[in-house]
């Protein structure tokens, strides 16, 4: 015989997982028109710009070209592997593992592309922050990194 | 002064609604100016889409576990005021662990921080998530073991510090 209290106790369950997924759905829902807008504009910079174009930028000068480097690296997107294909490229045609390291380290840090979907999901002044504060610590990680390569030579 | 407050909601409630039209208008022009253009950058665009449809369904499998088994209390507990080291390191092992794009993770963390996460936290895992694991054989061949070596411990120090800052900075908002 079926334990009434039992029988309600695990219908409240399956309505409280039910309800879990659901509202689950409905945060995803409520963001993905901004993940589509995002998905949409990294189509348009994976295919509007080219690695010539990244390389033709930089200038030869140590600093500036760190700099350089992170804010490419912040406006760039997409999977990873491009920017470590991209950054052994820039390396063969002679840019400073500095710039290379802050590109590569900002590329998934920080992102213009992204920003809006961050700004609308975690907050303006939280994004504004976070992003700013990952381009300058690309730029200190990059510096401690060759540095500490260059000592360890 | 209500009516203003009011129509700054409604823009917040409709903002990504706004911004996909904003870049499908964006797409019209490009098709004007190079309609190849226009339908490369589609095609890309539908790629990668199909590509993170797998990862939205595991962040929906993962926000509909923190409703049903995690409550503020047990967020607050681990990753939430007063968590300390045990936070830090849940954040950024779970930031080093999480694949898939960066932006299908917002929904998730905001979930959290609505349950207590601390933004310190959110932006640790955010850091964190430049070290990819199954990526690193690749860094490893372009840029050598060594450096590999020696720019993680670095990425792993400056989450840390990002997030500390942040932390400081909104605890000095209130």
């Amino acid at each position: 015989m079926i334990n009434p209290k039992q029988k309600g106790i695990s219908d409240e369950k399956t309505k409280s997982i039910v309800m879990s997924f659901y509202h689950a759905f409905k945060s995803l829902g409520t963001a993905l028109p901004t993940l589509l807008g995002v998905v949409l504009l990294l189509g348009l910079f994976l295919t509007l710009v080219s690695k010539q174009f990244i390389a033709s930028v930089f200038t030869g000068e140590l600093f500036r070209d760190t700099v350089i480097g992170s804010a490419i690296g912040s406006i760039a997107a997409g999977n990873p592997i491009t920017s470590y294909i991209i950054g052994g490229e820039l390396m063969k045609e002679g840019v400073s593992l500095f710039a290379i390291t802050a590109f590569i380290v900002t590329w998934v840090t920080v992102s213009i592309v992204q920003f809006p979907a961050e700004a609308a999901i975690l907050g303006k002044r939280f994004a504004v922050i976070r992003n700013s504060l990952s381009f300058l610590l690309a730029i200190f990680v990059s510096i401690a990194t060759v540095t500490t390569l260059i000592l360890i030579h | 002064m209500k009516i203003l407050v009011e129509k700054k909601t409604k823009w917040g409630k409709y903002y990504g609604f706004y911004f996909l039209v904003a870049v499908i208008f964006l797409y019209f022009l490009l098709f004007f100016f190079d309609p190849e253009g226009a339908y490369n950058s589609l095609k890309v665009s539908g790629n990668i889409f199909i590509q993170i449809i797998p990862v939205l369904f595991i962040v929906i499998l993962f926000m509909a576990f923190i409703n049903y088994f995690l409550h503020p209390k047990t967020v607050a507990k681990y990753v939430g005021k007063g968590s300390g080291i045990k936070g830090w390191f849940l954040a950024i092992s779970t930031g080093i662990i999480s694949h898939g794009p960066i932006y299908v993770w917002y929904p998730l963390l905001k979930e959290l921080r609505d349950q207590g996460m601390r933004s310190g936290l959110i932006a640790a895992f955010l850091y964190s998530r430049a070290i990819k694991i199954p990526l690193l054989p690749l860094m490893v061949y372009y840029f050598g073991a060594l450096f590999v070596v020696v720019l993680l411990p670095y990425i792993v120090i400056a989450s840390l510090v990002e997030g500390e800052i942040i932390e400081l900075i909104e605890s000095r908002k209130r």
